[in-house]
């Protein structure tokens, strides 16, 4: 039976090509394309004092390399036209009187505009801003105690010392790629499977498979065990070439991967199987196949969005959304070098997933054959 | 022309109306999943889960931990003097944040010296650790404000005055900085290009296949008219799906519509007729199903990451945003976030609805074309 299905897809070049080759297209284009590092926010200047300390504040902007000046404007009605055209994404507006309130109270007021359209660009980009001006108020207060001789505050101030673990240059990229790979692996796999045996009822190879002697579960893991195959090959480029082309860093053991990986290519290739064996058109099968796979599997996962943000509703759907597991699992293995023992838990769910999926889809089909 | 054209809708039609599920496969889901997405999809960080080592124990560590305890940004789950239960919460996943106040910290305090601090951040996740970064200097900022004023007016009974620039932050077009704000329109331009690719991809590459393809070519309908009698429908309930999942947008989770619904009709028509060409350019290419199908994911689940739907088109490697110029998703998704919250009109937004315009010619082009070579 195995050999049969194997036949089949080797006679069908295409398919198999597809199979394999798209595992890595897709690492390829989503591996860079997932990004949410913002290098260089591109800011607008409204400058309506234009003297030597404005310019510095604005130099220090620059200069910390978080953001890119686009545009000097000269009305506060360009910072409407600048963002509706996308030309910036934050603006900065220096009032008239900023070097002269600074030189006798001490203290002056600077507006930054965003185009909050994108929250996530906005909050990073505040987040940078607020340090710049940060940096920029200690040499203020220390310029302004040498000169008039005042102890800034009373109390001592608190020095922020953060250490970050795991993924220390914070590259939004090691974040994401585990995740790429399970979600490309989940979608591959849900694709290889899902049409194979609406395929043999549309062609009317059902009926001769049926008179045959083979029972459901033979007939379960004929139709598994070369997709099996075909997944672990997939599961190889993929990770090979997170570590070895994206660099993520890879500090857990090769067996914690392969047992993993092997129980997640289990789960996906199972739901295909039962969706096909469900769904008697390819149609659609393949529909199905797609709303239960493509963007649960983006959305859901947490491969971007992480899912302890969720509104509890979502987040309990989230526990039926396979590839969450393997997410939690692939991103622990990689940044962390978590062993089996740290992630039963996750491990655990896959495991009822497979063990569910695979008692359902043997049962599904008996069903068919009465 | 338009008489074999209109019996060919027809019988689109009457196929669409047989099908008793089809109205239920085509709204019941997008419904789903415009709630699940719409809730799903959000970088906010709230309840980053905290875990506080106070090695201090003085009344400046504490009042410092309630300034973590008091606000929503944070939520502290532990509060120890082991330093192991530091590193098995952030080894375990149950703290995201580890804060450690080392003895003596209240003391270097009052005496005007500046304190360290030390934070630890899981960085698994960069985004959320780089947010709660700046929701960290935040509060520590207020906490040291606080603390001075306090001083300050224990011993001279006057405040002091801040010395330094104040930034006042603005955010435009979304003051409320609701980042479902932002994906919602995402949401229903992604939706809707799925439906409509796979849809006219799998109606045309199923006619092949049932073998009812030849029999419709042995008509006197041309291929152009076929194309048209096929895309049709599909405009119409593609049209009918942007406007569903608008209204739940507007209507269930509040987002602001200031622009112009014409606006909105034209480039959400101009994004049809682009997806419509690439579900036809994508059956042209598959003869079975499962090659459309394969080719479906292959090439939508791109455009989707591709679109700048969450992933900021700027941070992508300069390859990739050239390949984004042929996405016809990234340009509507600019015209469905301006119409919706930035309320731009068509003076600044032409360049978008061009580029759409183009690509949905390009593509019509190609696929009536290859169409034509196909069935010789």
């Amino acid at each position: 039976m195995a050999y049969k299905e194997m036949l089949q897809i080797w006679r069908d070049p295409r398919s198999l090509a597809i199979a394999l080759l798209m595992p890595l297209m897709q690492m390829a284009m989503l591996g860079y394309g997932v990004s949410l590092d913002i290098k260089h926010v591109p800011l607008c200047i409204y400058d309506q004092e234009n003297s030597q300390q404005s310019r510095a504040i604005v130099d220090q902007f620059v200069s910390s390399g978080w953001f890119s000046i686009s545009r000097s404007l000269d009305r506060q009605a360009g910072i409407r036209h600048a963002m509706d055209r996308g030309e910036c994404t934050a603006a900065l507006v220096i009032p008239v009187d900023f070097s002269r309130r600074l030189a006798t109270t001490g203290s002056a007021n600077m507006q930054a505009v965003f185009d909050a359209t994108d929250v996530n660009t906005t909050n990073i980009a505040l987040g940078y801003a607020q340090g710049v001006v940060a940096q920029a108020n200690a040499q203020i207060a220390a310029h302004w105690n040498a000169s008039h001789g005042v102890h800034p505050s009373l109390v001592g101030q608190v020095d922020l010392e953060p250490g970050t673990w795991f993924n220390e240059t914070l590259d939004s990229r090691d974040f994401i790629i585990p995740g790429v790979v399970a979600v490309i692996l989940a979608l591959v796999g849900a694709q290889l499977t899902s049409l194979t045996i609406s395929r043999e009822w549309e062609r009317g190879t059902m009926e001769q498979l049926i008179s045959t002697p083979v029972t459901a579960l033979e007939v379960m893991l004929g139709k598994l065990i070369p997709y099996f195959a075909i997944g672990l090959v997939d599961a190889g480029f993929c990770l090979v070439s997170a570590v070895f082309w994206f660099g993520v860093p890879f500090r857990g053991s090769i067996t914690t991967l392969f047992v993993t990986t092997s129980l997640f290519i289990i789960v996906v290739l199972g739901i295909g199987y039962l969706i096909s064996v469900r769904i008697r058109s390819q149609l659609g099968a393949s529909q199905i196949a797609l709303l239960v796979t493509m963007l649960p599997t983006t959305l859901l996962s947490g491969y971007t969005f992480p899912i302890d943000q969720m509104p509890a509703p979502i987040q309990a759907i989230t526990l039926i959304v396979y590839p969450r597991y393997f997410v939690t699992i692939l991103r622990a293995i990689f940044l962390k070098g978590s062993g089996l023992s740290d992630l039963w838990m996750p491990i655990f769910g896959l495991s009822c997933y497979a063990l569910v999926i695979l008692w359902l889809a043997a049962r599904a089909f008996r069903k068919r054959l009465d | 022309m338009f008489e074999r054209l209109s019996v060919m809708l027809m019988k689109e039609f009457l196929e669409l109306k047989r099908d008793h599920w089809a109205m239920f496969r085509l709204i019941v889901p997008l419904i789903i999943q415009m709630l699940v997405f719409g809730y799903a999809a959000t970088f906010t960080v709230h309840h980053v889960a905290t875990s506080i080592l106070d090695l201090d124990q003085s009344q400046a560590s504490r009042s410092l931990i309630s300034h973590f305890v008091a606000t929503s940004r944070f939520k502290v789950v532990d509060v120890t003097q082991n330093r192991n239960d530091i590193t098995r919460d952030i080894d375990r996943s149950t703290a995201t944040i580890a804060i450690v106040i080392h003895a003596g910290f209240g003391r270097t305090l009052e005496n005007g010296q500046s304190a360290p601090l030390q934070v630890i951040v899981d960085g698994t996740n960069s985004n959320t650790a780089l947010i709660a970064l700046g929701y960290l200097n935040q509060i520590v900022a207020r906490f040291s404000m606080d603390q001075s004023s306090r001083a300050a007016n224990f011993r001279a009974g006057t405040a002091v005055p801040e010395i330094g620039i104040s930034l006042q932050a603005r955010p435009w077009f979304n003051e409320g900085l609701d980042d479902r704000w932002f994906f919602i329109p995402g949401v229903i331009g992604t939706l809707t290009l799925l439906q409509v690719v796979s849809l006219t991809a799998f109606a045309i590459v199923r006619e092949r296949e049932v073998g009812t393809l030849e029999q419709i070519m042995v008509s006197p309908i041309r291929p152009v008219e076929f194309i048209l009698g096929k895309t049709v429908p599909f405009f119409l309930i593609g049209l009918g799906d942007i406007a569903l999942v608008s209204a739940f947008g507007i209507f269930w989770f509040h987002i602001s519509f200031v622009g112009s619904p014409w606006i909105m009709l034209l480039g959400a028509s101009l994004f049809l007729m682009a997806a419509l060409g690439i579900g036809l350019l994508l059956s042209t290419f598959s003869r079975t199903q499962q090659q459309a199908f394969a080719l479906n994911f292959f090439f939508v689940n791109p455009l989707f990451i591709l679109s700048g739907f969450a992933f900021p088109i700027a941070a992508m490697p300069k390859l990739l945003q050239w390949f984004t110029v042929i996405n016809p998703l990234r340009y509507f998704l600019v015209v469905i976030r301006a119409v919706f919250l930035k309320g731009v009109g068509f003076s600044v937004l032409w360049p978008d609805l061009a580029a759409m315009a183009l690509l949905a010619l390009a593509m019509l082009t190609i696929s009536v074309l290859r169409f034509r070579k196909s069935l010789d």
